[in-house]
């Protein structure tokens, strides 16, 4: 096996010098109780050219692969991902390091989180990011316990009922053992969080709102954000399409307390949901509460820069059950892909993008009304949107679908109330024609 | 870290077995650490403090003290209200190394006096350090 | 001079500077694409102020990361025996399977007819995991040890709760992971403390002392942090599971046990695997990993949704009861750390896997007898897949563990794991992992024979060390006293 070095001889050398007489000798403290009985039932190994060939059997089966276009965001999103990336990331100098506990010789990943942290602050108008949790779900689970932790003495977090169904479920997993309680708050005919039920809510700890929200459609954080503060509340902002913030004023801007969510957008494939990035920033004063790790600059010995992990003891391997949460890796390599997508693209680039998002998400909505459809919330979107049809879609989604073309996803299983609406996401990815294709599928 | 013999001792002030130590005499008393206890914690980073009008029972924890890869907890000498805390700590939290008897954590306004009699003096706090 | 040859040398470093230290007004990275469409406007009043981020060239962001790359030690580099982490060998073939552009191209919100080839790879993955484990029932979605810790805590509080049986503690023995503790709170649990006895293992006994009809159950790490296993397990799991409680296996450690041990066997409940040692995915200088929970038939139930399952010809996701614990995960975990894990089962086999535990073993135990004349060992007990020394020789020198580590980085090594566990003084604790070979060994304990060395005849040379890094070493005290988290 190419993995294991060992020739026979030097296992038998390697045994004579611990004096055990076979392999099954090394494991003489195992009771018999406990053991293994046969052999594990896997299939047999295969080598690097079989395993080829299966996968390409695997990639055979999907009925949309990369060839297709895919018109769904729903908090995984179709971007460009530029060559420099895979060839960096492959680096195994990178990919191969460990959490950089010894700093002197991970300076590269320490320096590169530094980066990100910093590029993601000023992204999300914060002042201080971490480096990094799993993805935007645990983000906001994790923000909300945060806010809990801010308020002390309070029990209550909201959530709007706009921020992605999948967020919220996790965060009720999340809090489903701890005795809190999540209240939502209902979305207004305008596809905006209908903030009504806040003064009524008592004391609440923090109300999470996501912008663009589920349905594209871009909250007015800046009018919440003051609901939220005169209700004594924190505001988290929460995203799943960080792109946006390439033109949109920023959570931080608009008064978010945390901002946290999806990254992915920046550099990574979707690659059915995984590995993800969750983005997670605040305001200084709330950073001995934050959860997950931080990199810091300092000065070594002879007074050059550098960098360290820091202020760990928030974290689980010190302060134990009282940590700020039990988190103990970041997402690591994804956080550098973050940083080389936004150094990259530099600002205008992030802003030019995400222009060509929003106008050609824009197209799409104005010629599906043009066809008949009927866009379902009145507020501005970004580069996602809800449409109603005026008869029964799925035809029109089978055809598409044999040209290899998603038509969006259909809210039924999210939204009952909103059974039978599509929401679309259109990227830089998709062309005008399968654009037009779409509109003209609706007219016939 | 020091040896026992290099080791500081106010001999005014009163210890628990837990190294807070706390002053002696007048309405408001002081608290912080013991030289012994800021020489094992190391270059201390932060220091966590209640906020004054706060009151704790005798034993109660009142704050925190962290290092860079260890975080300790204060335990108040003696009940009674927080009266001041000492701000100057925020942003020098290394004048608890440097003057561990001067740099006071809290003032404290003592619910009972007598609690003090309960606590070391500094001979016998010594003779709990050499074990 | 000495006599041993190692791998250390001095290389071209560069220096390099933060990413907005560089770059010039108008360069561009990476091409947007040319509108098709024409340009719509948001209201002003929604956009942002100028993004204050660097404009860079591709050339200046390739330079820039590789000259990081360059400052970093990977796996790839040289031997990293770092305890409890297995760095083990990352196969390069799984990079390319993670890749598969159909795959990788999966959106996870696809019908489930559509993306039949990624459901394969999950329900497959999920039933290898089962078969090694002993396990029958797995989720993938945890993104990491922790968060299956997490995932599983949250299955003990709903197994209790539907039992009507208020549990308001759970053991947790001093030889256990780190993170066991902050999980268990997260979920209401407030942990007891358990220690182990003079031969580094749980004793029956102090687990029956502390086991009562209050505490959910008991977390235990085996092998232990100490790379030793944890022999009296199937006792202490009938204890608990008398008392109506539950046995969390931490199955970080099941590197050294594959095709050994069976979870169920040894009255495990519950257990995650950490993908990324185990399973040989890369560990990205912190994450992405992956921590599949691996359950019994009877608390299955519980388990995260959705999950894979195979009907017929078809796979498709099964959306779970009333009594699952809800998701962990916006999606399906880390799925490009599954794949690669997926990669490494389907290349190894049933036999490559067992062999990889036993030279595991073999390399630890091969280090502990070499070494311990040099290091005195915390524990003179058959081991694991590590091994932990402790500094009361180093002492005499007034020479820190820490001293050490900092040497062997000057020699071209990564430190092992120091300081943890807690329970020996100064630990060093080595984990070789089976994919390093005699000779790289033997190298090894060379050099440490040589710091040792050195640690009485010049001291001073460790407490320099190192020397040959970018940088020397850091002031983490003044990093957490005036925190800078944030370039300006």
């Amino acid at each position: 096996m190419r993995y294991l070095p060992h020739t026979d001889e030097e296992i038998r050398d390697m045994l004579a010098v611990i004096r055990r007489g076979s392999l099954d000798e090394l494991f003489c403290s195992v009771p018999d109780s406990c053991r293994y009985e046969g052999e594990m039932p896997l299939p047999p190994a295969m080598d690097e050219w079989q395993l080829t060939e299966h996968m390409e059997i695997l990639a055979a089966a999907m009925a949309v692969d990369d060839k297709a276009r895919v018109l769904i965001g729903a908090g995984s999103y179709h971007h460009h991902i530029p060559e420099t990336i895979r060839a960096i990331i492959s680096r195994g100098e990178l990919l191969t390091a460990y959490t950089p506990y010894q700093p002197e010789m991970a300076q590269g990943t320490l320096q590169g989180i530094y980066e990100y942290q910093t590029l993601t602050s000023r992204l999300l108008g914060m002042d201080v990011a971490n480096a990094s949790i799993y993805d935007g779900a645990s983000a906001m689970a994790e923000a909300l316990l945060m806010g809990l932790r801010v308020a002390k003495k309070k029990t209550r977090v909201a959530v709007s009922a706009a921020v992605h169904p999948h967020y919220r479920q996790v965060a009720r997993s999340y809090l489903a053992p701890t005795g809190y309680e999540l209240v939502e708050l209902p979305v207004g005919p305008d596809g905006r969080t209908d903030p009504a039920l806040l003064s009524s809510l008592g004391d609440v700890a923090a109300v999470a709102i996501q912008s663009p929200n589920f349905f594209g459609v871009i909250e007015d954080l800046e009018g919440l954000a003051s609901l939220v503060h005169d209700a004594g509340a924190l505001l988290i902002a929460v995203f799943s399409e960080p792109l946006a913030y390439g033109l949109l004023k920023s959570p931080g801007a608009c008064g978010a307390d945390i901002a946290c969510g999806e990254g992915q957008s920046f550099g990574m494939p979707r690659s059915l949901g995984g590995a993800a990035l969750g983005m997670f920033a605040c305001r200084n004063e709330f950073v001995r509460n934050m959860p997950g790790r931080l990199v810091g600059q300092t000065k070594d010995l002879e007074g050059k820069r550098g960098f360290v992990l820091t202020l760990s003891t928030r974290e689980q391997h010190i302060r134990r059950e009282k940590a700020t949460s039990n988190i103990c890796s970041n997402q690591g390599i994804c956080t550098l892909i973050a940083s080389m997508y936004m150094a990259s693209l530099g600002a205008s680039g992030l802003a030019e993008l995400a222009r060509l998002n929003h106008s050609k998400a824009e197209y799409l909505k104005s010629g599906l009304r043009v066809a008949g459809a009927k866009v379902v919330f009145s507020a501005p979107t970004f580069n996602e949107f809800v449409v109603e049809f005026p008869g029964d879609f799925r035809p029109a989604y089978q055809r598409l679908l044999e040209r290899k073309i998603v038509a969006g996803l259909e809210l039924g299983r999210f939204y009952a109330e909103h059974a039978g609406r599509y929401l679309f996401c259109v990227t830089e990815t998709t062309d005008r024609k399968t654009l037009d294709a779409i509109v003209a599928e609706v007219n016939s | 870290m020091k040896e026992f013999d290099e080791l500081l001792f106010n001999e005014e002030f009163r210890y628990t077995e837990e190294h807070e130590w706390v002053s002696v005499g007048g309405a408001e008393l002081m608290v912080g650490i013991s030289d012994y206890a800021q020489d094992q914690l190391g270059d201390i980073v932060f220091v966590e403090m209640p906020e004054v009008g706060a009151t704790f029972a005798r034993g109660e924890q009142f704050g925190t003290l962290e290092s860079v890869k260890a975080v300790s907890e204060l335990y108040l000498p003696v009940g009674g209200e927080v009266v001041a805390v000492n701000e100057a700590l925020g942003d020098s939290p290394e004048l608890i190394n440097q003057d561990p008897y001067g740099a006071w954590i809290v003032k404290i306004k003592p619910s009972d006096t007598a609690e003090l009699e309960q606590l070391l003096n500094a001979e016998s706090y010594r003779n709990m350090l050499r074990g | 001079m000495s006599a041993v040859t190692i791998p250390g040398a001095s290389g071209i470093i560069q220096n390099e500077p933060l990413l907005w230290e560089k770059g010039g007004k108008g360069r561009r990275g990476m091409c947007v694409p040319a509108s098709d469409v024409p340009v719509a406007e948001l209201p002003a009043a929604l956009c942002r102020d100028e993004l204050d981020f660097p404009e860079l060239s591709e050339v200046d962001v390739v330079r820039h990361y590789t000259r990081l790359s360059q400052w970093n030690f990977g796996v790839d580099s040289g031997m990293y025996p770092l305890g409890s982490c297995t760095m083990k060998y990352n196969p390069k073939i799984n990079e390319k399977v993670a890749a598969t552009p159909a795959l990788a191209a999966a959106h996870p919100m696809l019908p489930d007819e559509l993306v039949q080839g990624s459901l394969q790879v999950m329900y497959e993955l999920q039933s290898y995991l089962a078969a090694i484990t002993g396990l029958p029932a797995v989720t993938l979605q945890p993104a990491a040890g922790a968060h299956g810790e997490l995932t599983g805590m949250l299955i003990f509080a709903a197994w209790h709760k539907s039992r009507d049986s208020r549990r308001t503690k759970i053991l947790i023995p001093d030889t256990a992971h780190g993170t066991n503790p902050a999980s268990a709170a997260l979920c209401g649990f407030k942990p007891v403390p358990i220690r182990s006895g003079p031969e580094g293992i749980l004793e029956v006994a102090a687990v029956e002392a502390a086991m009562d009809e209050e505490t959910a159950g008991i977390m235990i790490t085996n092998p232990n942090t100490l790379g030793l296993f944890e022999t009296r397990i199937r006792e202490i799991a009938e204890i608990v599971h008398a008392k109506g409680g539950l046995v969390y296996g931490d199955g970080a450690n099941m590197n050294a046990v594959m095709g050994i041990i069976d979870a169920r066997r040894c009255g495990v409940d519950v257990l995650h695997l950490n993908l990324h040692k185990t399973f040989s995915t890369p560990h990205g200088g912190g994450g992405p990993g992956a921590g599949p929970l691996c359950v019994s038939e009877e608390l299955a139930r519980f388990l995260p949704a959705p999950r894979a399952v195979r009907d017929g010809e078809l796979y498709r996701l099964d959306w779970g009861g009333p009594d699952s614990v809800g998701r962990v995960h916006a999606f399906h975990g880390n799925v490009s750390v599954l794949l690669r894990a997926y990669a490494y089962i389907r290349t190894m086999g049933p036999a490559n896997l067992k062999k990889a535990s036993q030279l595991a073993v073999l390399n630890a135990a091969y280090i502990k007898e070499r070494l311990k004349g040099t290091l005195p060992l915390a524990y003179d007990r058959p081991c694991m897949h590590e091994c932990v020394f402790s500094d009361a020789l180093l002492q005499e020198h007034k020479v820190t563990t820490l001293d050490v580590a900092k040497r062997l980085i000057d020699c071209g090594y990564h430190p092992p794991t120091i300081y943890f566990p807690l329970v020996v003084h100064g630990a060093i604790m080595i984990e070789p992992t089976e994919t390093e070979c005699k000779a790289d060994i033997d190298q090894f304990i060379a050099v440490l024979e040589q710091i040792v060395g050195e640690a009485a005849e010049n001291p001073e040379l460790l407490r320099q060390a190192p020397l040959r890094t970018k940088v020397r070493r850091l002031d983490e005290t003044l990093a957490a006293r005036q925190p800078c988290l944030c370039g300006s």
